[in-house]
């Protein structure tokens, strides 16, 4: 997928997530985590699992963590992607990227 | 050398007789010889010992580079004293190489962050550290280690000579011009001196800060004139809105009122809970929820409390005044309302000191008669080794307080804690620190179950014939990693920032400098 525009996805809260994706040229990638120090391996390769799954091969991708789990930071990865590239009102591709 | 928790404990920190931790009541009946206090005698009669400024009577106490200065914390983040007389101390009077025993260090200290990184403070030793001071301590900052004792353990140490207070700065709610001295009958009550009563007995000096000044004789007083050497009257002790709150309410989250009944069905379980059993519960949500259900079973079964102990809210004292509470032994008052009842009811609810409370170094603490203990733990491994001192970023956060020496007196501790917080898992693997050793932990209530320490057959024998449900301790440590995946170890610098004392003296671990997190 492309990256056209800018768009952000979750919030500040505890167990959450927020991403914000912006065009890029490659991966650049960065990470803040309240939990950096025992999960940030885990969280940085769920983000590149997810950016390789939905074929995002150039993005800035901002990444503020508050201890979110996995699944919520696939889910905000995924959802940040799509608003990106205005597919997140309709016509998502269910049953495709998305697992 | 390898301790009995497991934890290697550098060889240079093995010396003067320092051992690593050996187990439960291993110095149990060794003689030790108390250290004292240098008094000065006061022989003439003399008008007041009042002086006008916090400089005047560190001047009159001898203030000195290099002494050991002592505050207690019963103001938690309301204290405004400890920072005005280090303040003083450093700024005014441009002291170096000091040395802080302190009950606690927390953000209401944070000027000892900036102290500490200056090289100004080169010493300390306390039960906790919180806000920036754990934050600069754990960057290696500081040149010594920092000692972290129990409540029990500081009054130990200082019973032993391990630490000499030159000067015991005290915050008082009220004291007459002599120093007799209370937590209550002022502008800003805190209620219990129990973490200040000791100081004043062992410090060469003691200092009394006040801010309502009453009429002589201030009795019956929790700090004596006899042990002071100067009174100092400033505009206020602290901050009222951050000393206590109004009262510490029972929570309302459901998950945490489930840990509470099941926490309670495990005390009815046992043959503790009989006329006359003892209790004492921490202020964290589960925790303080305990007495509104044990509440409803000591009326079913038509028992009372003998005594309760330790930190003292509201709800222990709204117990005792249903009459199910006998005696309320407080070494700090959690609110507004407990440091009132403290108050109003002299006989039956006692202000009493660390070492009575918890000392593993005298012939008779309090915990030693406790028969249940409920406390809660950031962390607890599949060994029951509890941390309260590190977060999961290895940072020093937290503060032991009674919690060790509660959990080696009591017949039955119980930890009480969410099995995930965010995504940490609190019943791990190995935890981070070992602030209070397995070996003194016999049951942990979960929301997702509880598990009984299998050194203690009779325990597990009783929740089988009640029909109370456990499993083992792996069982709930794989839930949890199932939830929020397993966490990859720390990674430390060599230099030991912190040692972590057991009770009775012997080191139970070391927390070293963080090293930054790199992908």
């Amino acid at each position: 997928m492309i990256i056209e525009k800018s768009a952000i996805a979750g919030t500040l809260e505890s167990s959450d997530v927020q991403v914000v994706v912006e065009p890029g040229t490659g991966i650049e990638l960065s990470i803040e985590s309240s939990v950096i120090n025992q999960y940030g391996r885990q969280i940085k390769a769920a983000i590149l699992e997810t950016l390789d799954r939905l074929e995002v091969k150039d993005a800035k991708v901002t990444v503020v963590d508050k201890g979110a789990l996995d699944c919520t930071i696939k889910a905000r990865v995924e959802c940040a992607v799509y608003r990106s590239c205005g597919k997140s009102a309709a016509g998502l591709p269910w049953g495709a990227a998305i697992r | 050398m390898i301790n009995a928790v497991g934890r290697n404990i550098p060889d240079y920190l093995l010396v003067n007789g320092r051992e690593v931790y050996q187990g439960k009541g291993y110095r149990d009946g060794q003689k030790v010889t108390k250290a004292s206090q240098t008094t000065v005698k006061h022989e003439k009669p003399e008008a007041d010992k009042l002086a006008a400024t916090i400089r005047e009577a560190c001047e009159k106490c001898g203030a000195r580079d290099g002494m050991t200065f002592s505050f207690h914390t019963e103001l938690r983040d309301g204290d405004y004293v400890a920072s005005m007389v280090a303040k003083v101390l450093v700024e005014e009077m441009g002291l170096k190489d000091l040395h802080v025993a302190a009950t606690s260090l927390g953000t209401a200290q944070n000027i000892f962050a900036d102290y500490m990184e200056k090289g100004i403070i080169v010493e300390a030793q306390t039960s906790g550290v919180r806000g920036r001071i754990g934050e600069v301590i754990s960057a290696g900052k500081m040149d010594k280690p920092v000692t972290i004792r129990s409540h029990g353990g500081r009054p130990r140490a200082v019973e032993a000579g391990e630490v000499h207070i030159d000067i015991a700065f005290l915050a008082a709610a009220s004291s007459d011009c002599c120093g007799n001295a209370r937590g209550n009958g002022g502008k800003n009550n805190f209620g219990s001196m129990g973490f200040a009563m000791h100081d004043a007995h062992f410090a060469d000096h003691t200092v009394i800060i006040t801010d309502t000044l009453v009429p002589f004789p201030n009795v019956p007083c929790s700090i004596s004139a006899i042990d002071v050497d100067a009174v100092v009257v400033v505009d206020a002790i602290g901050n009222p809105a951050k000393i206590s709150t109004k009262e510490a309410r029972i929570t309302d989250n459901p998950r945490e009122l489930m840990m509470a009944k099941n926490v309670a069905n495990v005390i009815a379980a046992l043959p503790y809970f009989v006329d006359g059993f003892s209790f004492q519960t921490g202020v964290g949500g589960p925790s303080l929820a305990v007495n509104r259900f044990l509440e409803e079973y000591m009326i079913e079964k038509g028992i009372t409390m003998s005594f309760a102990l330790g930190g003292t809210t509201s709800a222990v004292c709204a117990l005792q005044d249903k009459g199910l509470v006998q005696k309320i032994c407080d070494t700090q008052d959690f609110d507004t309302g407990a440091a009132a009842h403290l108050q109003a009811n002299p006989t039956k609810h006692i202000e009493m000191d660390l070492s009575q409370y918890a000392s593993a170094g005298n012939k008779g603490a309090f915990v030693n008669k406790l028969d249940y203990v409920v406390l809660s733990a950031l962390e607890i491994d599949t060994k029951f080794n509890v941390n309260v001192i590190t977060g999961s970023d290895g940072v020093l956060r937290g503060a032991p307080g009674g919690h060790p020496d509660a959990a080696a007196g009591a017949k039955c501790c119980i930890i009480v804690t969410p099995l995930t917080r965010g995504r940490m898992a609190t019943v791990c693997k190995d935890v981070v620190t070992v602030t209070t050793p397995g070996d003194c932990v016999d049951v942990l209530v979960t929301d997702f179950g509880t598990a009984v320490n299998p050194a203690r057959q009779d325990i597990i024998d009783c929740l089988d014939a009640a029909g109370i449900k456990h499993v083992p301790i792996e069982k709930l440590q794989e839930k949890a990693y199932d939830m929020v995946g397993e966490p990859d170890a720390l990674e430390w610098e060599d230099k030991v920032v912190a040692v972590v004392e057991a009770r009775d003296g012997t080191i139970l671990d070391v927390v070293r400098q963080v090293k930054p997190f790199h992908f």
